[in-house]
């Protein structure tokens, strides 16, 4: 499959579930053996992807901010949305501060 | 409102810039969302003009840094597939949530509007469709917001493609990818199930970061969603 037909393919799977609802089913709840896995798709699959980007360095687990800067400037940027609640926090201190280990470190 | 008589016209107009003016403050936190997508897209095997494509093909942020990830790795057909069917099947909770307001609107109208939703789109109709019953206001209401937002989304991943050629690797942009997730992941984060959830998705991704075929993600994915559903079980 080329690489346009797989992102045509998303394009098209994302548009059925948008209109599932709405468009093919009708207004009825959803049911619950559907629900009760929605309802935990947005943490875990988030929590899946960021993970491996900031707390692996070469495919083994480094959590030390010497050899593995990312995941302490990954800590920093996870306090910063909490408290501020913004993502564009989430980018400024991340970024700041990895810059910053890379240059003091 | 405006002072004139309240026809179907001015309703629709003034229904359109108030989801237009809602989603005004959401769009702060999209446009650096769409920056970095575009960047990230541009810089991937995808290559600018598909990697921009995928804005108005896909319309999903979460999905389109993650397809272009694993594009990037190698992944095969299926694996970038389901994975990026799994992070937007949470549309379905919202495409159940808006059918009882957008049900008995021309077919025209719910099969177009759909193609324009969004967590952002949803959350700031949802909210408003509380007090405003009108179909017409609702629809309206709706696209405003929801324009706003897909005109935003195209312009900055655009503008990231573009722009992103010229940024130094040294600045190690790629970085902001997590970063965006994390700022998506903590107001996700909303119970005790939920913090299971994640945090198990977390552990196996990583466990099963070398697994074949780059299915650690959905392997993750899939034990996280699991975990949520188990734990929600056990508390209740």
């Amino acid at each position: 499959m080329s690489p346009f037909a797989v992102v045509l393919v998303i394009g098209l799977g994302t548009y059925v579930i948008r209109l599932s609802f709405i468009g093919i089913v009708g207004a009825r709840p959803v049911p619950e053996w559907a629900a009760a896995p929605l309802r935990y798709v947005a943490p875990a699959v988030l929590a899946a992807l960021i993970a491996p980007a900031v707390m692996l360095n070469g495919g083994t687990l480094d959590l030390s901010p010497a050899s593995n800067p990312r995941f302490l400037a990954a800590v920093l940027a996870g306090l910063a949305v909490w408290r501020l609640g913004n993502v564009i926090w989430a980018v400024i201190v991340g970024m700041g501060s990895l810059w910053l280990l890379q240059w003091l470190l | 409102m405006g002072d004139g008589p309240i026809t179907a016209r001015s309703v629709a107009s003034n229904a359109a810039a108030d989801g237009a003016k809602d989603v005004a403050p959401i769009l702060i936190g999209v446009i650096p969302f769409g920056l970095i997508t575009g960047v990230a897209a541009g810089a991937s095997v995808l290559g600018d003009g598909l990697g921009w494509a995928m804005s108005f093909i896909i319309f999903a942020g979460a999905a389109q840094l993650a397809t272009i990830e694993l594009f990037d790795a190698g992944a095969v057909t299926a694996v970038i597939i389901a994975t990026a069917l799994v992070i937007n099947s949470r549309h379905m909770m919202y495409s159940a949530a808006l059918a009882p307001s957008f049900g008995a609107f021309s077919a025209r109208w719910r099969f177009g509007l759909p193609y324009l939703l969004t967590d952002q789109a949803f959350a700031v109709s949802l909210l408003r469709f509380q007090d405003v019953t009108d179909a017409t206001y609702r629809r309206w209401y709706y696209l405003g917001g929801a324009i706003s937002l897909w005109i935003t989304w195209q312009v900055t991943t655009a503008a990231g493609v573009v722009f992103g050629a010229v940024i130094p690797d040294a600045w190690n942009l790629g970085f902001a990818i997590p970063l965006v997730f994390l700022a998506l992941l903590i107001p996700a984060v909303t119970s005790r199930p939920g913090l299971v959830a994640a945090t198990v998705g977390a552990g196996i991704a990583i466990a099963a970061a070398g697994a074949p075929y780059t299915t650690g993600l959905i392997i993750g994915a899939v034990a996280g969603i699991a975990a949520g559903m188990i734990a929600e079980r056990w508390w209740s």
